[in-house]
């Protein structure tokens, strides 16, 4: 039988059991929308802002297992995408854009809404097509999914002229699918996991640093398993959050720019380091040059080739599936694996670090943000999706909130991008129903995407929005206190709205907290009073509040600044 | 260290850009690009002149190999292969330069390929080396114009670059 193209667009996505898709309608993408209408598989998320559809497909897409998908007009309904792929792209979240585009004959001629969205998205996405003919529209989708999915996850966009939308096909799905082109690696190199395994045996000062790809590839249960028969200490990057419980003794915190003294230190002086899914990247390392002490063994496991030996010069490289990998490694261990003897005084060295207690602050007068994550984290039992904007907040949500399960923290970490926690609020509970969702944010960043307010009513999201109001951009004003010698250029946001006003004509519920007394009370009403209720929690606290340990950019891991040092 | 890139991709529009792209993004050089269908047209064989130390070639390597469109890639220049380049040059050719700039070309193995009453076309083919040699050796004054294809290469013996 003959269908549409619109209607193949919608089959295809049927077919790939999507039960739900982010977007926005408009003239190229018409077709589509009229064949949505007459089917209810696949229920549409109208969004007020293209971007928050890519930001909820990616969210939709962090805190579940499966693929999320978006979907736009063409030209600004493009354009407003891009930074919403751009997120996706740099934390590698598998996720599926389709969008409109003028008719075939039109692509040139500087058409109404027509813009160059291969050209626009290319260097963002993992992958992108044009589909020019109806006949290659249902492979071009399944070669998405399946690109998306596949190896070091991505975005990847599907550009469909409105003509192609309107011709008629024969639909056929295929089941499986061989590019010759892209086959990427799952097995690791046998010889490679048996020298790391040799090096993890002779370790006398070890430590695990796991990054996103252990959340990505589900792989948090293996390393769990293999870190406890390690018994050696265990850091997560902020991407790898949840890869390794948090409350966990081996647990020494996340690494980094504002990582633990101990996870820090440890880091810097271990002589073996097991790299598992994480890149070395700025944040996490500060400058390559100044990483680590001599003589120091990195064995890296990463699906992407290209991130290995990239920043660092690693010593035992092993491209592969994360999960596979650890399932060799544990498997090879069987065969009598014993530590050195010497990681018991390396643990005591540890200890002594994680002694000073880096994480300390003083709760006085004004609401200190730290201590409103904290109270979060034991209202909702440490079991909440917490989701985050960008900056001061976003630290001290990654260092308060103790983590046990992956897919809970969902931020974003390469890109960095301010306005994402609303939306990404909208993405975990379209994928995990009924489950507590706190969007961690700051007064400047929920203003980028605060228009989703109003999509937050129509679907009824009792997401709880922790605006941790400080009056300034936090994390701005801090580099400029410290670097600037605090010359604050731009960084106080004066007319701010009255954000319970501004929530209760949305619809939701608003409420402002003044006073320590009052924090765990109020979240406490949030999460039973209102548990159905969209709550919108301004929390006033101590604008002068700064996220500590720091290294500064550039310096190594050891140059920390403390709390304790001020 | 200079090394010669050879790439066999999908033969699909954007193909080009999608490498062009990677290039400028991570700041990688590149001195010539050639791209041309292969004896199968749906693949495409593209050749790419760049420098860096290992550690870039390293990822310019891998970072290729990310490509969705991307068969394979090898560096040419790791092992024995051959290089060519062609290059269109034409001359100013009046009196005694007519003279010179045929023998020039004949002593380089170029051949003359456009003839008019005070210029000529040269055709000449070889390493990159040679088309910079014979820029050099002739007068700068009489060149008018020249074109360069870039290099193509291929290995030598069994080092074969196919699907």
């Amino acid at each position: 039988m003959m269908i549409s193209g619109a209607e193949i667009v919608i089959r295809c996505l049927q077919e790939e059991k999507v039960d739900c898709v982010f977007g926005y309608p408009g003239g190229s993408v018409l077709h589509i929308y009229d064949a949505l209408f007459k089917q209810e598989q696949v229920k549409h998320i109208l969004v007020r802002h293209e971007q928050a559809a890519v930001h909820a497909a990616d969210a939709y897409s962090r805190s579940s297992q499966r693929v999320g998908v978006a979907l736009v007009t063409s030209g600004p309904g493009v354009t407003n995408t891009v930074t919403g792929i751009a997120t996706a792209y740099m934390d590698s979240v598998p996720m599926v854009v389709l969008t409109g585009q003028v008719p075939t004959a039109y692509i040139g001629q500087d058409a109404f809404q027509e813009c160059d969205t291969v050209g626009i998205t290319r260097p963002c996405v993992k992958h992108n097509f044009l589909v020019k003919d109806v006949k290659d529209l249902a492979i071009t989708i399944k070669k998405a999914f399946h690109i998306a999915a596949t190896g070091r996850p991505g975005p990847v966009v599907v550009d469909i002229p409105k003509d192609v939308t309107a011709q008629m096909c024969e639909f056929e799905y295929p089941k499986t699918i061989q590019m010759r082109s892209y086959n990427p690696v799952v097995k690791g190199h046998l010889g490679q996991i048996k020298k790391a395994v040799q090096l993890l045996a002779e370790a006398k000062r070890p430590i695990i640093y796991t990054g996103g790809g252990v959340i990505l590839s589900d792989a948090a249960e293996k390393l769990t398993q293999l870190a406890r028969r390690l018994n050696f200490p265990v850091t997560n990057t902020l991407m790898g959050l949840g890869g390794y419980p948090a409350t966990d003794r081996q647990f020494v915190g996340m690494l980094g720019m504002h990582g633990t003294f101990e996870a820090n230190m440890a880091m810097h002086y271990a002589d073996v380091i097991l790299a598992v899914g994480a890149r070395f990247d700025d944040r996490v390392i500060g400058n390559p040059a100044n990483f680590g002490e001599e003589p120091r063994k990195i064995i890296h496991i990463d699906i992407d080739p290209s991130s290995i030996s990239k920043r660092v010069k690693v010593d035992v490289p092993i491209v592969g599936n994360v999960p596979d990998v650890l399932e060799e490694i544990l498997k090879l261990m069987d065969a009598g694996f014993k530590a050195d003897a010497g990681v018991a005084d390396w643990w005591k060295q540890i200890e002594e670090w994680r002694g000073r207690d880096c994480l300390r602050y003083k709760q006085d007068k004004l609401i200190m943000p730290h201590y409103v994550v904290q109270k979060l984290y034991e209202v909702t039992g440490g079991d909440a999706f917490v989701t985050s904007d960008v900056g001061q907040h976003q630290m001290f949500a990654a260092q308060y909130y103790k983590f046990d399960q992956p897919r809970r923290w969902i931020n974003s970490g390469g890109l960095g991008t301010m306005g994402v926690g609303l939306p990404y609020g909208m993405g975990v509970l379209f994928a995990n129903p009924g489950a507590q969702v706190a969007c961690i944010t700051g007064e400047a960043s929920i203003q980028m995407c605060i228009q989703e307010l109003s999509t937050c009513k129509q679907y009824e999201l009792p997401i709880k929005i922790i605006n941790l109001n400080n009056g300034y951009l936090g994390m701005v004003r801090q580099w400029q206190e410290m670097f600037y010698s605090s010359r604050y250029s731009q960084s106080y946001v004066s007319s701010l709205p009255d954000f319970v006003k501004l929530a209760e004509s949305y619809g939701h519920v608003g409420m402002k907290i003044e006073r320590p007394e009052d924090v765990e009370p109020a979240l406490r009403k949030a999460f039973t009073e209102h548990k159905n209720d969209l709550v919108f929690m301004d929390f006033i606290v101590d604008p002068t509040a700064n996220v500590f340990p720091m290294v500064a950019a550039g310096k190594g891991l050891t140059d920390m600044i403390l709390a304790e040092d001020l | 260290m200079r090394h010669i890139i050879s790439i066999l991709i999908e033969n699909e529009a954007g193909a080009l850009s999608r490498v062009a792209g990677l290039f400028s993004a991570r700041g990688y050089n590149i001195e010539s690009l050639t791209v041309a269908p292969t004896e199968d047209p749906s693949l495409s064989r593209m050749t790419i002149v760049t420098w860096g130390s290992d550690e870039v070639l390293e990822q310019i390597t891998k970072q290729l190999n990310k490509l969705v469109d991307v068969v394979k890639v090898v560096d040419l220049s790791e092992a024995a292969h051959v290089e060519r380049e062609l290059m269109l040059i034409k001359v100013r050719a009046t009196g005694k330069d007519r003279e010179e700039m045929k023998r020039m070309a004949d002593i380089f193995r170029g051949r003359i390929v456009d003839v008019t009453e005070s210029t000529y076309v040269v055709e000449l083919t070889g390493a990159s080396s040679k088309l910079d040699s014979f820029i050099a050796a002739l007068d700068a004054g009489l060149i008018l114009e020249t074109v360069r294809t870039g290099v193509c290469g291929i290995g030598r013996g069994d080092r074969i670059l196919k699907v």
